[in-house]
């Protein structure tokens, strides 16, 4: 018997990761012009990324899945190569290198060396890797004791060998940083940080910890006799975290840079105690830093200018960088290190310099920005800190140096690169009423904290905006001859006249062109050489050779020619190119023309009568090297499009019909033009319709037979679709207008067709405009002319953004009023209220100084200028404090944040919910759980509590009304039946809203095994998440006094839950901390069984089952996602589109899990996943079923991301695939399949 | 016999190998201090969950990622005295 499990999901991936874990620069084209990219590691993608001053900044030039934890990435070179090579280390237990071959766009696989377990492991190598700077080995280590190098040779001209691994184990050491040396030609030497920590694991006194040393170990890969050695080692200081290496050869130092707590020392190779080299990290100076606080150093770069000058630059927890040189420049000694301010920018997980100028910087949370480099930093009064002035040890007395932090002079922000990592919590709603559903998400940590609204549309540039003395309906522009390169003349129709404008310097009206101008235009044609055909109801004009004298405005012509259809028939429809003309009359007719020798109209002889209406007609452009173009489309109000030949058949007959497809609705628009694809030509002929209801169809039209195949469709609005032709970053497109514009292109690197909205206000008529200074979209809406042009057809999704304060932690919506409520809470961070008292003392002080006793009023004045601004500069920390406050923020009307409440006394927020209590009519109340004095590892606080606000009726205002104790911090909280769901700790809890505080109704104690952080409700139903274990089922009981809440289903696997959402109300999807995601369902009769008695009494008799509630729920779905997911909604994404799962991961993941709804599709996928996964084995050398069974055997979910893989295929290795697909499937099929799939739930 | 002794040098083998592989001697505080350190190393190792807590803690991950190192050290306190 073959059983289907009953659900099945398509697991889609909208929106990358942004959090970069680790980026290089390098040259991975290697065309020899010297110019660098940047590689970057998110998630399991990598990007390579490239920089030109040429361009705006950056561009993404390629970018794959390699599906696996990607940990470290590195470059390395061997002598003489022109490119850099790729290495990386994953969880796949293999080292992976790659080049990349810009002609096949993809990394080829060059190594690929399995040397222990997949999985991330405490002792299998791929925590730390390092590359000998000559290219000559490759070390990789583990946390702990593994270490094994790998020797890099040139075998022929362009292979690279790789030898097997040696092994330089040392047990019970940790490892804390590794860098490999630069010694020149030298045996290759690495740098290691390493702990022993084997004497603690034998003192039972605890004494020994206390005393272990950090040493910096110098492991030497001897290439004669092909063994590692455990060469050199010398102790260090015990809170050293980081290593950089400094530059060798016969005019460098060589060695190695250790950082750690205030202190970056110089080490030589072998050195001896006296060559060290002491610096302390300078301090920043300021009212609200504590002077005693010391910095470390997080990340940093080695820069080499030409000539054999270095610097590093390397940035410290808080943000700001320094500049460190080792002198005297351009010998082997050192006699001193120096090091001075820089500039301060986000906190970065990598900083890369590029050749170019440009400083990019991978930001931990927020945007990544791009900087460019103003000056060296040599120029600025900041302090010099020299070694001189330091003891070698780090515990002898100092002064410690101090800096004033100062806004960017060295470095301009060039470019941010979106990014919404980190996501602390996402919704999906319509709130700004469009057409589909906005993303809002709240993101960021520190000051860079922010929240964005994310839409699925095409950011565009405008270029031009002009008024219209009256509304226009359509604008058209075009050439004067068939030569012309640009266009010369604007036309535009307003209410029954018509308007000609020439481009020039400026646009004006251009008299004299021998347009009729009192008429409705319904087409304007460049036609033959030098003629222009105007098509308006009443007839065609037919001009010819306008021409402009210089600049003038004023135009001639050569002759008019006016060609009027049959009596009392007006002219409903036109389909023009170069050659040849198509006009519908109101009769039904079709009237066809060609381009005679002599430039003029020659009506052909036969014609068309349709027994429907006509409403649209459409011509291709003539085909090069053809005199005509083969087909004509005619759309019906008889829901038909039909098909005509324009080149005579075999019997020399023309306008005869090819084929007939019939629609769903009328087709209002019609149009037909060449697209890139992926057939071999590399581009096919397409017919686009729109129809009535809305509804976009494209389909193939072979150019030979006529014969209209392989359809997409879709729903793009609720108004009528109308068409222009247009190029899109000179790619051809096509605009289609309804209650917004779309654009429909192919995607430039999956070739298969996108449909993305614009970001831009809705227009009735559009055309391609091309200009001598720029080319880009023309258009009108109501009394405005528009000119716009796209940027990037890569990224489908604009942003919004509105900074916060601090680190967002929640939020929750007032859909009524289109406000969001944010809890926002920032650990170790003086509050508000504490800075603003120091900044203000500070002032006080330095005014007694300055003024001596004199009064001055504007010592009051200071306000929060004084502050450095946090976004670039952080918040000043302090061990134990809570900054924390509640904003609202308005997305909608004011896209700004309108108010803020500033929680006092050591608080953070730590839950919010809007409810309207019962008995308060329609007032809404915001309830904050908060906790005082909270702490983690381990967890802490001295109170918690509850804390009512009201809200005032437009949603904008908090009225804070009373708060009221509770045991433990309240992690979350819901509304509920008009009263307020509560969960401290293990208690499940429901209290009311009384005058001056809330009342407790009812409660389970030890609802759940440890501590419940999220509720979600339907009915009497609540689902408990627990940090630990799962989730709960729990149902109130409200029949009895007092209430019951009664938990009586639970999970068997320890999920740590982090954020749930109810499907139906069986069902429960929910994401855990370690990137899963999973759905559980509740069994049938247990849920009705729950519901049976209003007062519960069966289910309190029922037995607790294994120390848990009586009955268990069942997993049904499982799925390991490389990201946290920090909110799961089961929503629409798209107008007209079906509901699906949508998360948010914590790394700026967007994913969408899609229920399948035919058996024959799900089969189809299933065999492709298969065929898939050993077909086009991951990047990474993991295996695609064990990286989604990272932790639980994926079940019944289909990786959508492999799937589409299969979109990027060959050819060849497509049809083999499509082959071994049982159920008569073509690679056409396959494709519509999968575009399916994204096309009509997602984006 | 042979086999017996085969099995114990395998088993040897592979302790020497691979950090964690018990035998009937492994005493609690050996075996916690493998979870421990276990755990640890796998924060350390994946980056979504590092970044979990060092927004948790507002600190930087190199910060986090080295505090989770020096617990590795010592994970669950002094080994006991010995019984004697």
């Amino acid at each position: 018997m073959t059983s289907f499990s009953n659900i099945s999901l398509y697991s889609l991936t909208v929106k990358q990761p942004t959090a970069t874990q680790d980026a290089v620069t390098g040259d991975f084209i290697g065309n020899g012009k010297g110019e660098q990219q940047v590689l970057t590691a998110n998630g399991s993608r990598l990007t390579l990324l490239q920089v030109a001053r040429r361009q705006q900044g950056f561009r993404e030039i390629y970018s794959q899945d390699v599906f696996g934890i990607i940990r470290r990435i590195a470059k390395f070179r061997l002598a003489g190569a022109t490119k850099d090579h790729i290495v990386i280390t994953t969880d796949s237990g293999r080292l992976v290198t790659y080049e990349y071959m810009p002609d096949e766009q993809e990394f080829k696989t060059v190594h690929f060396e399995t040397f222990g377990k997949s999985g991330v492991r405490r002792v299998v190598p791929g925590e730390y890797l390092a590359v000998d700077p000559k290219g000559r080995a490759i070390m990789i280590a583990s946390t702990e004791k593994n270490k094994l190098v790998y020797i890099l040779t040139r075998s022929g001209q362009t292979d690279i060998a790789i030898s097997s691994p040696l092994e330089a184990h040392k047990p019970q050491t940790l490892m804390y940083s590794l860098v490999g040396l630069d010694v020149g030609y030298d045996n290759p030497m690495f740098a290691a940080l390493e702990l022993d920590f084997s004497s603690a694991e034998i003192d039972p006194s605890g004494e020994a910890v206390g005393e272990l040393n950090k040493e910096l170990v110098y492991y030497e890969l001897d290439l004669g006799l092909n063994h590692i050695v455990r060469k050199y080692s010398e102790v260090v200081d015990r809170t050293a975290n980081i290593l950089f290496r400094a530059p060798g050869g016969p005019n460098a130092p060589s060695g190695v840079l250790v950082c750690g707590e205030d202190n970056i020392t110089y080490h030589r190779i072998f050195n001896r105690k006296s060559e060290v080299h002491r610096l302390a990290i300078p301090r920043r100076e300021g009212a609200t830093e504590d002077p005693n606080r010391k910095r470390i150093i997080v990340t940093g770069t080695l820069y080499m200018l030409k000539g054999g000058d270095f610097f590093y630059l390397l940035q410290t927890d808080d943000g700001d960088v320094f500049k460190l040189k080792i002198l005297p420049v351009g010998t082997a000694t050192v006699e001193h290190i120096v090091i001075k301010y820089f500039d301060t920018i986000p906190l970065a997980t990598s900083i890369c310099i590029l050749r170019a100028g440009f400083v990019y910087a991978a930001c931990e949370s927020g945007d990544r920005v791009l900087y460019e480099l103003e000056s060296l930093g040599d120029e600025t009064d900041d302090p010099l800190f020299d070694s001189t002035q330091f003891p070698i040890d780090p515990t002898a007395p100092y002064d410690p140096p101090f800096f004033k932090p100062r806004a960017l002079t060295n470095l301009t922000p060039v470019e941010n690169l979106a990014s919404l990592n980190p996501v602390m919590d996402m919704e999906v709603a319509n709130l700004a009423l469009e057409d589909a559903p906005q993303i809002y998400t709240i993101n960021g940590a520190g000051g860079r904290s922010s929240f964005r609204t994310t839409r699925n549309a095409l950011e565009v540039l405008d270029l031009i905006e002009s008024p219209l003395p009256h509304d226009a309906s359509g604008v058209w522009t075009t050439k004067l001859t068939s030569e012309d390169e640009t266009d010369t003349l604007i036309i535009l129709c307003l209410h029954s006249r018509t308007l000609v404008l020439k481009i020039g310097d400026e646009v004006e009206e251009a008299p004299n062109t021998g347009f009729l101008l009192e008429t409705n235009t319904l087409g304007v044609q460049q036609f033959g050489e030098d003629c222009i055909l105007q098509i308006h109801p009443k007839g065609i004009r037919h001009i010819q050779q306008i021409q402009f004298e210089g600049d003038e405005t004023t135009a001639t012509h050569a002759s008019l020619t006016d060609w009027q259809p049959p009596q009392h028939r007006t002219i409903v429809a036109c389909a023009s190119n170069n050659r040849q003309v198509a006009i519908a009359l109101s009769s039904g007719q079709i009237l066809y023309f060609e381009c005679d020798s002599d430039g003029s109209l020659a009506m052909a002889e036969e014609e068309i009568a349709v027994d429907a209406t006509i409403n649209c007609l459409a011509i291709p452009d003539v085909p090069e090297g053809s005199v005509r173009a083969f087909f004509m489309a005619v759309g019906c109000s008889d829901n038909t499009v039909r098909i005509y030949n324009l080149s005579p058949d075999m019997e020399g007959n023309i306008l005869r019909s090819i084929s007939v497809q019939g629609t769903s609705s009328t087709p209002t628009d019609l149009t037909i033009n060449s697209m890139t694809d992926k057939s071999p030509r590399g581009y096919s002929q397409f017919l686009h319709i729109g129809l009535q209801s809305g509804v976009y169809i494209r389909s193939v039209l072979d150019e030979m037979t006529g014969e209209i195949g392989n359809t997409r469709r879709r729903f793009l609005g609720p108004e009528p679709v109308t068409f222009t032709r247009v190029m899109a970053a000179g790619e051809p497109a096509v605009l289609a207008m309804t209650s917004r514009p779309w654009l429909a292109y192919t995607h430039p690197r999956t070739s298969v067709l996108q449909l993305t909205p614009l970001n831009y206000i809705p227009f009735k008529s559009a055309w391609n405009f091309e200009g001598s200074a720029f080319k880009g979209i023309i258009c009108v809406s109501t009394t405005e002319l528009r000119i716009f042009t796209f940027n990037d057809l890569l990224d489908n999704t604009t942003f919004e953004q509105i900074p916060l304060k601090y680190t967002p932690r929640k939020f929750i919506s007032y859909h009524e009023q289109g406000t969001f409520f944010v809890i926002e809470s920032e650990a170790n961070t003086m509050g508000a209220g504490v800075r603003q008292k120091l900044i203000d003392q500070g002032n006080d002080a330095m005014d007694l100084e300055n003024t001596n006793g004199e009064t001055n009023g504007e010592a009051n004045g200071h306000s929060e200028g004084d502050e450095l601004p946090p976004a670039e500069f952080g918040y000043p920390t302090a061990k134990g404090r809570w900054a924390s406050c509640i904003q609202i923020v308005d997305p909608v009307t004011e896209k700004t944040v309108v108010h803020t409440v500033e929680l006092t006394d050591n608080k953070s927020a730590v839950s919010v919910a809007l409810v309207a209590f019962e008995g308060h009519n329609d007032q809404k109340f915001l309830a904050v759980g908060t906790a005082k004095n909270l702490q983690f590892t381990p967890y802490k606080f001295t109170s918690a509590s509850i804390q009512i606000y009201k809200v005032s009726p437009d949603g904008r205002e908090l009225e804070f009304m009373h708060e009221t104790e509770v045991s433990e911090p309240p992690l979350a909280l819901a509304a509920f039946k008009g009263k307020l769901l509560v969960g401290t700790g293990k208690d499940l809890a429901l209290y009311e809203c009384g005058m001056r505080s809330i009342l407790r109704k009812a409660m389970t104690l030890n609802c759940v095994p440890t501590r419940i952080v999220g509720l979600k409700t339907q009915g009497s139903r609540i689902i408990v998440s627990d940090q630990t274990e799962s989730v709960t089922y729990v149902v109130h009981k409200d029949a009895v006094h007092p209430n019951r809440i009664i938990a009586f289903a639970d999970d068997t696997v320890a999920r740590h839950t982090s954020c749930v959402e109810m499907v139906d109300y069986e069902t429960t999807v929910g994401g855990d901390k370690f990137g899963n995601i999973w759905l559980v369902r509740c069994p049938p009769k247990v849920s009705e069984a729950s519901d049976e008695s209003p007062e519960g009494l069966n289910l309190i008799q029922d037995k607790s089952y294994l120390g848990g509630a009586p009955n268990r729920i069942e997993l049904i779905a499982h799925y390991f996602a490389n990201d946290i997911p920090t909110s799961i909604q089961r929503t629409i994404l798209l107008s007209g589109g079906e509901k699906v799962i949508f998360w948010a991961g914590l790394q700026g993941t967007l994913g969408a899990l899609i229920p399948f709804s035919s058996r024959r599709q799900h089969k189809m996928f299933q065999q492709l996943e298969l065929l898939l996964r050993n077909d086009d084995k991951p990047l990474s050398g993991r295996d695609h079923l064990a990286f989604r069974s990272y932790y639980t055997p994926v079940k019944s979910v289909i990786d959508g991301d492999l799937i589409e893989r299969f979109l990027v295929l060959s050819r060849d290795k497509r049809e083999s695939i499509v082959g071994q697909l049982t159920g008569a499937w073509s690679s056409e099929g396959v494709d519509e399949a999968i575009w399916n799939m994204r096309g009509l739930y997602a984006f | 016999m042979a086999d017996k002794l085969r099995a114990q040098q395998h088993l040897e083998a592979s302790q020497a190998r691979y950090i964690g592989i018990g035998s009937s001697d492994t005493t609690k505080h050996e075996w916690t201090s493998n979870i421990a350190r276990d755990s640890l190393s796998s924060y350390i190792g994946h980056p979504p969950l590092l970044q979990y807590m060092s927004i948790g803690t507002g600190q930087p991950r190199e910060k986090t990622r080295v505090q989770l190192l020096e617990r590795m050290i010592q994970p669950v306190g002094p080994p006991p005295m010995p019984e004697d």
